[in-house]
């Protein structure tokens, strides 16, 4: 074989006839994707520690001076940033429940053969595809407690969503979830055609309820993809900023990226913002870990 | 082989095909009405009861790309005649289009349009070219740490976005990278290139290897069998990824909203500020809208194929 008398030239040579040798080109590769990532994603969070121990202010020429944890401490007994944190977990709570049962309803639903099927899915696909920012400024349309469709088709009057504080978190999530639904549809999607059929056959056989091949066939395989459908929209849901941002001004729909972008951008408050940037970094990191344990999990099977 | 079927199974299908029908109907209804908006003459927009049925026209297109002046009494018949048909649109709506001479001023939202699209073309080339190679580096080379690097990679994405901006921010601002085109595309690069190099070492992981030892074999260099067989071999998957990275750069809104606010101002921050205070002209922000949503709908319906193998494929493997 030719290969083998490639290789017994010495390296050296071997590298010379093949151009740059495979460890140059490996490096090539690499190594720039590794440092620009460390550059635009690690020191800036090396940056942004620093000065969450200060009481630097972005807007403001004065010098800042090195404050220790007093950010931290000032943070963590705000009870302000605890109800952002509760509207945070309502509002996750609320949106991811909403889009896993109506993605994977949508995907049961879904899941046998019929005309235009193609279509119909890539039709379902649109909400996820756009800018949650426009479409957020648009179901103010929607939504809109005059001329509205939704308040119009659902027979509300005149109940306005996103101006009342206790619908326009909840208003948010309805918004979130049209988005989002797609796109646990097409993963649960995914895991439905991967079931064998022959297990079903085999219920059919034994003329099994449809209840009983749901709950002792169906999900019990198609759990480990609904799970990484659940902890990844968790996690983007936790980060909401745009969608929650452009649709209401409410205090009660106030999420967390939301206050921390207030804190840093239109209070110029920059230290403090800093160190609750990293309080939510470390839930993030928290999820992420779980995502991850989870994940592992759902590898051994 | 078919399975034989029961009536009652054979109407449960069909009951489970109008449910998607209607389901389907639902999720199309909001894009229906920001569509339909878009064309609808300025008191349809608001109407009671809501209007679904109308004549179409496109006024609304016209002033969202003009700029344009309440008209203080009405116009002399003889300029309205020898205006152009567009023009003669926006005399009808009480409004006169402001002029430099004979050329017509054009409002903000071509530029941002603009904005937009080099802001997200620049980045898409450049997140899916280096994650390209990247991916073929992890796929094909042993690397130590391997896991641990690409868990690295993928970690970056986890950042919430208005993290990572305000440390940003005032690096930007130390070295003049606020409000320009690079500074954003830069941003874009680094929010993209994990998933960009995820989903390609998905693709690259299926090209066997024997096709670049073949090449070897017959001479070619290693960079000569990456260029002229892996990469052709890789094409619905680099074609897959770009429209990802595309839809992701486009659409993106919170770093645009912090980093830009004249120069390099993408559409997703501009639209809705110019909603502004009372009574917002929504057939305007509908069409400025429309044409914003317009690229994501054709691509997605192009390479529906690619982006539900995409999708899937990307959410699997991570």
């Amino acid at each position: 074989m030719a290969s083998v008398a490639l290789t017994n030239l010495d390296p050296a040579s071997r590298a010379a006839a093949r151009g740059w040798s495979d460890l140059t080109i490996r490096n090539m590769f690499i190594i720039p994707t590794l440092a620009f990532l460390i550059v635009f994603n690690i020191f800036p969070l090396i940056y942004s520690l620093g000065y969450s121990f200060t009481n630097f202010a972005a807007n403001r020429s004065e010098p800042w001076q090195f404050v220790g944890l007093q950010n931290y401490r000032e943070l963590l007994s705000d009870d302000h940033i605890w109800s952002n944190f509760v509207i945070t977990a309502k509002y996750v709570i609320v949106s991811v429940a909403g889009q896993m049962i109506v993605g994977f309803g949508l995907a049961l639903l879904l899941n046998r053969s019929f005309p235009m099927k193609g279509l119909i899915t890539t039709l379902l696909l649109l909400p996820m595809m756009m800018s949650a920012a426009v479409v957020g400024l648009f179901w103010q349309l929607l939504y809109s407690p005059s001329w509205g469709p939704i308040n119009y088709v659902f027979g509300l009057g005149d109940f306005a969503w996103l101006s009342n504080p206790d619908s326009a978190l909840y208003a948010v999530a309805i918004t979130d979830i049209w988005m989002w639904s797609p796109f646990v549809m097409l993963l649960s999607l995914a895991g439905l055609s991967a079931v064998p059929q022959h297990l079903y056959e085999a219920a059919a056989i034994d003329r099994a309820s449809w209840w009983y091949t749901f709950t002792r066939i169906t999900l019990p395989l198609v759990s480990p993809i609904l799970l990484i459908a659940l902890i990844f929209r968790t996690m983007e849901a936790f980060k909401t900023f745009d969608i929650a941002y452009t649709m209401t001004t409410q205090p009660t729909a106030e999420l967390i990226a939301i206050r921390l972008y207030k804190q840093a951008f239109q209070q110029w408050d920059t230290g403090k913002s800093c160190a609750l940037a990293y309080i939510v970094l470390i839930m993030v990191l928290a999820i992420t870990n779980l995502y991850v344990k989870y994940l592992n999990k759902v590898k051994e099977r | 082989m078919a399975a034989v079927r029961t009536s009652s199974e054979v109407a449960l299908n069909r009951v489970a095909i109008a449910a998607v029908l209607i389901a389907t109907l639902i999720f199309l209804a909001p894009i229906y009405w920001i569509a339909s908006t878009a064309f609808k003459p300025k008191d349809l927009a608001v109407s009671v009861p809501p209007t679904v049925l109308f004549q179409p026209e496109v006024t609304p297109f016209i002033r969202l790309f003009t700029k344009r002046v309440q008209m203080q009494k009405t116009v002399d018949p003889q300029v309205y005649d020898a205006a152009p048909w567009w023009e003669k649109r926006i005399y009808d709506g009480g409004e006169r289009v402001l002029k430099v001479g004979k050329d017509v001023q054009l409002s903000q939202y071509p530029d941002r349009f603009m904005n937009s699209l080099i802001v997200a073309v620049i980045s898409t080339v450049l997140a899916v070219g280096m994650g390209t190679f990247t991916a073929y580096g992890f796929s094909r080379f042993k690397i130590a740490g391997e896991a641990d690097l690409l868990f690295f990679i993928l970690s970056t994405r986890m950042l919430p976005p208005v993290v990572v901006a305000i440390p940003m921010f005032l690096m930007y601002r130390s070295v003049g990278l606020n409000d320009s085109h690079i500074g954003l595309i830069i941003l874009y690069v680094a929010f993209n290139l994990s998933f960009s190099v995820w989903l390609m070492k998905g693709f690259m992981d299926e090209i066997p290897k024997e096709y670049e030892e073949a090449a070897l074999v017959d001479g070619y260099t290693r960079m000569q069998a990456f260029f002229k067989i892996v990469l052709p071999e890789a094409a619905t998957g680099i074609a897959a990824t770009a429209v990802f990275c595309f839809i992701t750069a486009w659409n993106e809104y919170a770093f645009a909203l912090i980093m830009t606010n004249r120069r390099a101002q993408t559409a997703p921050p501009f639209i809705p500020s110019q909603i502004g205070s009372g009574l917002p002209d929504w057939t305007t922000i509908a069409a400025g809208t429309f044409l914003f949503l317009l690229p994501v709908a054709i691509f997605t319906f192009l390479l529906r194929n690619h982006l539900l193998r995409g999708v899937t494929f990307g959410a699997i493997r991570k």
